[in-house]
């Protein structure tokens, strides 16, 4: 029976396997109504197959999926009622822009007028009036993507999945269409799931983001979440630069736990698991919440050179014990605090800013 | 001219001098004898050229050509006959082909991948055999006490033994067993090199195996299917062995009548004319028919 309270679509502990391969590795998953979510790994992570998975191209070894409550494994891809973007877009070739998104509107029990009225509608959303006529071989590559988007959309599913649907389209066009896309999610309200191997796809485009590793989702939540509070050094590496110092974890109290390194001790988040008083951790600091501090406090360091990158200014410092450690800062900030190359600093972070991964 | 277009030029010339040596050059001497007159000599037509008569010669040559042969064809409904015979064969024969391959070549093409040479193999292995042969085993298999009866008497599925070898029946199962390999072949290429994607895309809009098939797989397999058809249509149409051994004597197809000119009556000129009738009935409107299609083509790329 239909679960109205329950999320759009569950993924209860989905495990896909391709002979020794584990492609899918108890994957669960909630995902709620007009959520724009993301999954993000690099290629081989097993986040086209779990997209697969739903769209019902391939079978569960185990675990459910479940699409309002209702189990879908007994539904074979075409009585789904969720529609799948394709990398390659598979625009069918023999058949106008006006035959590919008629495709999916035939026998849904709709009268001639309804269907041309509802290609015009398809048309005029993803912006391509008036090339019904035309064959998809005759198109950009930017007006086939959204002819596939088109048609993916014309079903109106409850769920769309995305696989890839920018990774055709050059650079400057898919900084343009994630926003594009973005606005089209808002304006229709379903849930679209898109897998993307670029953080900042995922996090331009996502109101949640599932990172995968080797067939496991390992962590899920927003941008600003996963960026400023990853549960992995995987995750922290993922999203952005990242300093990475190794240390002792010690007492924990009120969410802040102090790190015993060879720079000496520091204060950082918790982790969010208990690892234990003595546990080998990594203190993960951004570059851009490194501060040059008065002399007397915090570390000090030697600026080994600095780059001008247009909008940031990025740092290489040379502490103590000879690691490095890059920072960031805006272009347009004072350069005050910070000496020519060569000349000696000190730094300090907030210890908020600082998240203690296993390592 | 530079280097390349000379080497250009020389790497074209091969095909040419293949098509004119023994298409073009023998064609031009079958129509050449369809245009003489049949003769009790060696060769059996009439007029020879005499090479040293020159200018005189040639001019006394040419005029003793005629189109008698041709309005013999045109005036005999035995030939007309048999050219509609030849075709309706032929026709219902592709048709026959175009589902019977269509269906195999799907079936070989959606097999596992690691099955495919070896299904290919299997269609391919016949050839290995004489083709003689293979039409004799099909005697066998099809007369009153053949295997086929025997089998059906057998299983009590008959009550009497049917009357298959020497009908019109044989001879359309003699053609689609000989052409199924050139059916299935190009329909196989064509189908096994779709992309997969195009498939789930249609079942993901709501397109149900059947839907499926008929609408992307079946459409995206238009060439494999022409050329299919082409390659069984037109041997077909001139097809002698098949109806000679398997069709009874009353079966009329130009084959036939071509080689019972050619051997029995020792006419080479009118056997000679029915072949250039024949090779105009079946080329001409594929000629016809593709100019048409590139016509199309060009059209649908613009």
């Amino acid at each position: 029976m239909a679960d109205r309270e329950g999320p759009l679509l569950r993924i209860e502990a989905a495990a896909k396997r391709f002979g020794a391969h584990a492609a899918v590795d108890g994957v669960s998953l909630d995902l709620a109504a007009g959520e724009f979510f993301c999954l993000l790994g690099p290629s081989g992570c097993g986040k086209s197959t779990l997209l697969r998975l739903v769209a019902g191209f391939e079978s569960l070894d185990a675990g459910r999926i479940l699409l309002e409550g209702e189990d879908l494994a007994s539904l074979p891809p075409h009585r789904r009622p969720v529609n799948m973007m394709f990398q390659s877009y598979a625009l069918f070739p023999h058949l106008s822009v006006a035959g590919n998104l008629a495709y999916g509107l035939k026998g849904l029990g709709l009268s001639r007028t309804e269907i041309a009225g509802r290609i015009e509608k398809l048309l005029g959303l993803v912006r391509l009036d008036g090339l019904g006529g035309r064959r998809p071989d005759t198109l950009s590559g930017g007006q086939r993507q959204r002819v596939a988007l088109a048609r993916a959309l014309a079903r109106e599913p409850k769920v769309l999945l995305l696989d890839e649907p920018l990774g055709a389209l050059d650079r400057s066009l898919r900084e343009e269409t994630q926003g594009e896309l973005r606005a089209l999610q808002r304006r229709l309200g379903a849930a679209f799931v898109v897998v993307t191997h670029d953080p900042a796809e995922a996090m331009a485009l996502a109101d949640r983001i599932g990172v995968m590793e080797a067939g496991r989702l390992v962590q899920c939540g927003s941008a600003a979440a996963l960026y400023e509070r990853p549960a992995s050094r995987y995750v922290a590496g993922l999203l952005g630069d990242v300093n990475l110092i190794p240390g002792c974890l010690g007492a924990v109290s009120d969410g802040l736990a102090s790190v015993e390194t060879a720079l000496g001790p520091f204060r950082g988040r918790a982790p969010e698991v208990d690892l234990g008083e003595g546990a080998a951790v990594l203190l993960a600091v951004r570059p851009e919440r490194i501060a040059p501090a008065t002399a007397g406090e915090g570390l000090s360091a030697t600026l080994v050179e600095t780059t001008f990158l247009g909008e940031r200014v990025r740092r290489s410092l040379r502490l103590p014990d000879g690691t490095l450690l890059r920072t960031s800062t805006p272009a347009g900030a004072a350069a005050t605090g910070w000496p020519e190359p060569g000349g000696s600093l000190h730094l300090r972070w907030p210890p908020d800013a600082a998240t203690i991964l296993p390592a | 001219m530079t280097r390349s277009r000379l080497l250009d030029a020389l790497v074209r010339l091969p095909p040419w001098l293949w098509l004119s040596a023994f298409f073009l050059v023998p064609f031009a001497i079958t129509l050449k004898i369809s245009l003489s007159e049949a003769a009790t000599a060696m060769p059996p037509y009439l007029p020879v050229l005499d090479w040293k008569g020159g200018l005189e010669g040639w001019s006394t040559f040419l005029e003793a050509l005629h189109f008698q042969n041709y309005e013999t064809l045109a005036g005999d409904a035995l030939y007309r006959d048999a050219a509609l015979s030849s075709l309706a064969f032929a026709g219902t024969a592709t048709a026959i082909l175009a589902g019977v391959g269509t269906a195999l070549a799907y079936a070989m093409a959606r097999a596992p991948s690691r099955w495919q040479p070896l299904l290919v193999a299997l269609v391919v292995v016949p050839f290995w055999t004489s083709f003689l042969i293979r039409v004799y085993a099909w005697i066998a298999i099809l007369k009153p006490e053949g295997l086929l009866n025997a089998a059906l008497l057998r299983l009590g599925l008959i009550p009497a033994p049917l009357e298959i070898l020497n009908t019109q029946g044989a001879v359309l199962i003699g053609l689609v067993y000989a052409y199924l390999p050139f059916m299935v072949l190009p329909l196989y290429a064509v189908m096994s090199r779709l992309d997969p994607t195009l498939r789930e895309a249609a079942a993901d809009l709501g397109a149900g195996p059947t839907r499926v098939f008929w609408t992307v797989t079946l459409p995206l397999s238009a060439a494999g299917l022409r050329a299919g058809a082409l390659l069984c249509f037109i041997p077909m149409c001139g097809e002698f062995i098949i109806p000679d051994l398997l069709g009874g004597s009353d079966t009329l197809m130009l084959g036939r009548v071509l080689w019972s000119e050619f051997f029995s009556n020792r006419d080479w000129p009118l056997a000679s004319a029915v072949a250039v009738v024949l090779l105009v009935l079946v080329v001409g409107p594929i000629v016809l028919f593709r100019g048409d299609a590139r016509k199309a083509g060009a059209e649908a790329a613009r």
